[in-house]
This record gives structure tokens, C-alpha cells and sequence, in this order.
């Protein structure tokens, strides 16, 4: 990968060229983000390729206790916004780089991409929430899996049997009804995805379908960035060669000025 | 009658007062003097330190000792502290209309993050949300000073105190020095670009306290006092 970065890189980091890949999947709960990340997983293992996986909330330095507070419901917006930043700087450093540095394709279960989302959905400015993760490696590719909001609430009372609390965006005091919160929640994270998607290059996966339909055009989506042809390759270099592909995309910086 | 009062730029019916400046420099001994003041007067007023929120004390204490923070997590833990601590202890007050004194504010993490080799227009996006306080107090004084009277108090300069995690000297004496001249030259540049009122506190705390409840006074001359609240109802 380029080993460019959205905005003003780190100090300490090497920005030249990284040996390896990054693979995003982002997408709501519910959307299958999960069992599709470990597919792929194994897909690529099976090739040969060395995967470290990545997420939110999984650094050493503040998962628990970011953990601890939400369970509080202690947390004001703009302090969400930098934990979870502190969260991401941390994994960006100590996992993300140097697995990428040692050639390993690194494969992150969200990215900042739901980070801005939610602290704009919030009340942050797009600027603030752009400047502040423009540290982040502009990654290879971004899936994003698009799932309609009855399909995640469904999905959701399927799974946990209710609407998780977050999730409903019930800090927002949008609705004290659950449900409806869920949806206004919900809503106005698709407005910034929505927002998101050209500058910073999603490929946009229909996410209302089975895992298996999303898993078939995932590989073929990924496949090109082994130099792969898989089943179906023509049809993908076509959309590739439509402005698919996340090289091509402007970096945001420059469009903020 | 609570008397008509000018409106400050941060738009709160409170008063933002800041106090900045190296370790040593005096300006918590002072801060505190100055509370104590306008208590006394009957002003209503929120006292605030740097770095002292529930939230993040553990992980920034852990993540100093084990050696776990980059320049860049050492800078976002304190931007989340400090979030905490404004969302949660500064703001309210300031728009119920205290005398808010904060020892330390963005500042602090301006100077620190600078000297850690952060890009200073990220770091100050982040602080956007942190509006302008009405009175920045800089404590301006030489390093030499300030580690003398380190000396003086006997108190151990600590592992971040001397930037030991810059790597710009093995010995502590030596790397404090370095990393306080580099503070000050951001403090110093800051004092211009952020309309910091400057302070030599070289002198005696008598007459910088005296030079401090001076400067004060026309920020608070049509300010309300516990009293005219009570009056008022």
C-alpha cells in the first residue's frame, strides 16, 4: 500500500510505501460486517496471505476502559469522539503499521469511517472529525455493506432479542422510545456514510442478500489486489476501471483545504 | 437588580480564568490565591486543575509506566481528559455563570504536544471545542529558575516533567532543561498569537498577586456576586 494518510501523518511514522494491505469493512451491527470480515479471513488464509484482524475498541491502551464507561452511560460526545481516537491512534501504531510493514494484509472491522459518523451524528463538524483521524493510512480498499434499516433491526431483535443502546443512539435523547430512536439514529448515520462514500472511495455491497451472495462479491472486489482473477473478474475490472478503485480517489485533505 | 454585564466572546454568562506556565513557574500557588480572593468577595467560583478527571487518570498513569504512549496517544488521552473534564465540570459553572479558574487549559497540551513533535494545527482542530478564556495568565520565567526552586522544594523531577521520553538527554537535570526551554519557546510564541497577559513571576507571590487581582478587576467590576443573586429574588 501507498502509506499515504488522509491528513497531517504522525510523528514517528514511516510514511513511505508498506509492504502489505489494508482491507476495511464497514458497515452498522446487523449488516453481517462480522461474519463477512471472518470469511474473508479465511479466504485469504487459504491463499497464503498473512491477515491480522482490527477493530473498534480492541487496543490494549483504553479498550476496558472505554468498556467500563460506556456501561455508565458517563460519556459526553466530544469525550467518545477522542477515546475512541486514542483507541484507534493506538492500533494504528502498534498493530496496524508494523503488520503492514511486515507485508501482512491487515483486515479492520470498521475504520474511522464509523468514528466520524458517530461524532457527527453527535454534533461534531465533518471538518473537526476529518482533521482529527487525518493521521489515519488511506487504506487499499473500503467495503461498505449496506443493509436497510428494517433488515438491521430485524437482524438485531434475531440476535440480542432487543435494540442495544448505543447502537439506538439513546445518548442523542432523539426519542425516548427505543425504537424510534433507533431509526433517527440510524438515519443520520446513512446521511454521513452517504456523504462519505465518494471522496473517500467505498465500494457500496448490498447487504439485504445472504452472507453468501455478500462473501461472492467481496472476493471478487478484493480479488485484484492479489493480482487475481477470480470468477467474474471482467465483469469487476469494468467497475474497477469506472472509478471503482481507492487509488484513484482525491485525498479528502485536499478538498478541505 | 443583578447589574448589566459586558458579554465575553465564549458567549456564557461566566468568567473563564486561565493560568499557565512551566512547573515551578508559581501559577497554581497564585490560581489558588486568586479563588480565595473572589470567594471572599462573594463571587461564585469552580476551581479546576489539569489532568485530574476519573475517566482517564488510570490509563494515563498505567500508560506512562509501562511506557505504552506515543506522542500521538499521549496527546489524545489528554484531549479526552480534558474533554471530560470541560463537558462535565467546566461548562457547566461557566453557563451558571461562575468564576471558572482553570490551572492549565489547551494550552498546556498546545505546548506539550508541540514539544513532542505533534502538528500544532491538528492538535489545536482537536481543542476546537474549547472556547477563548476571557483572562489567559502566562507565568513567564527563566528554566533555570523554576529548577531551582525544584531544587529548593526538594521535589523529584519526574520521567515526563524532563521529557525523558524524548530521548534528548540520559541525564534528568539535563533532558528537563532542554525539554522546559522548548515549553517556553511555545509559551512564548503562544503568549503573542493567544493574547496571553504576561506575567514576570520572577518576583515576590505578594506582588505578582497584587499585579493579578490589579488586571482582574475590570473583568469583574459589573460582574454579580452571590449576593446580588440573593437580592434578586
Amino acid at each position: 500500500m501507498t502509506g499515504r494518510t488522509y491528513g497531517t501523518p504522525l510523528p514517528g511514522m514511516p510514511g513511505e510505501k508498506l509492504a502489505g494491505k489494508l482491507i476495511v469493512i464497514e458497515g452498522a451491527d446487523g449488516s453481517g460486517r462480522t461474519t463477512e470480515v471472518d470469511q474473508l479471513k479465511e479466504w485469504l488464509e487459504v491463499q497464503g496471505h498473512a491477515v491480522v484482524d482490527t477493530g473498534l475498541r480492541r487496543s490494549t491502551l483504553v479498550s476496558e476502559r472505554i468498556d467500563e464507561a460506556k456501561q455508565g452511560h458517563t460519556l459526553a460526545p466530544t469525550t467518545m469522539a477522542l477515546f475512541y481516537a486514542v483507541d484507534f491512534a493506538d492500533q494504528l501504531e502498534n498493530k496496524i503499521v508494523p503488520a503492514l510493514s511486515a507485508g501482512s494484509t491487515v483486515l479492520a472491522d470498521r475504520y474511522i469511517y464509523t468514528l466520524m459518523a458517530r461524532a457527527v451524528a453527535r454534533g461534531a463538524s465533518r471538518e473537526w472529525a476529518r482533521e482529527l483521524y487525518g493521521f489515519a493510512l488511506v487504506p487499499d480498499l473500503v467495503m461498505f455493506l449496506n443493509a436497510r434499516p428494517d433488515i438491521l433491526l430485524h437482524r438485531a431483535i434475531m440476535k440480542y432479542g432487543a435494540l442495544d443502546y448505543w447502537e439506538s443512539g439513546m445518548d442523542l435523547c432523539l426519542s425516548p422510545d427505543r425504537f424510534d430512536s433507533f431509526f433517527l439514529y440510524q438515519a443520520r448515520l446513512r446521511e454521513e456514510f452517504t456523504w462519505m462514500a465518494k471522496p473517500y472511495g467505498f465500494h457500496f455491497i448490498d447487504a439485504n442478500r445472504t452472507p453468501a451472495a455478500v462473501h461472492l462479491d467481496v472476493k471478487r472486489i478484493v480479488a485484484p489486489l492479489y493480482n487475481r482473477a477470480p470468477e467474474g473478474a471482467g465483469r469487476l475490472l469494468r467497475r474497477r476501471a469506472n472509478g471503482g478503485a481507492p487509488t484513484e480517489t482525491p485525498a479528502p485533505r485536499a478538498a478541505s483545504g | 437588580m443583578i447589574p448589566e454585564t459586558p458579554s465575553p466572546a465564549h458567549g456564557y454568562p461566566g468568567r473563564l480564568l486561565v493560568f499557565e506556565g512551566l512547573d515551578g513557574s508559581g501559577k497554581s500557588t497564585q490560581a489558588r490565591l486568586i479563588g480565595k480572593w473572589l470567594q471572599s468577595r462573594d463571587y461564585r467560583v469552580f476551581f479546576t486543575e489539569w489532568n485530574s478527571s476519573d475517566l482517564t487518570a488510570d490509563t494515563i498513569r498505567r500508560g506512562k509506566k509501562r511506557g505504552l504512549l506515543t506522542p500521538t496517544t499521549f496527546s489524545l488521552l489528554h484531549a479526552t481528559d480534558f474533554a471530560d473534564r470541560f463537558e462535565r465540570q467546566i461548562l457547566p459553572p461557566l453557563r451558571a455563570g461562575y468564576v471558572v479558574i482553570c490551572d492549565r487549559y489547551v494550552y498546556t497540551a498546545f505546548v506539550r504536544d508541540a514539544a513532542r513533535g505533534c502538528a500544532p494545527a491538528w492538535v489545536r482542530n482537536i481543542y476546537r471545542f474549547a472556547p477563548k478564556p476571557d483572562k489567559t495568565f502566562y507565568f513567564q520565567v527563566p528554566v533555570q529558575v523554576t529548577l531551582a526552586r525544584k531544587h529548593a522544594s526538594r521535589l523529584k523531577i519526574s520521567y515526563y516533567e524532563a521529557g525523558m521520553d524524548l530521548g534528548l538527554s540520559d541525564d534528568v537535570s539535563d533532558s528537563y532543561q532542554r525539554f522546559q526551554g522548548r515549553l517556553k519557546r511555545e509559551y512564548d510564541h503562544l503568549a503573542r498569537t493567544d493574547q496571553f497577559t504576561v506575567i514576570d513571576a520572577g518576583r515576590s507571590v505578594e506582588s505578582v498577586q497584587n499585579e493579578l487581582r490589579k488586571e482582574l478587576k475590570p473583568l469583574l467590576a459589573k460582574f454579580p456576586t452571590v449576593e446580588h443573586l440573593i437580592h434578586d429574588r
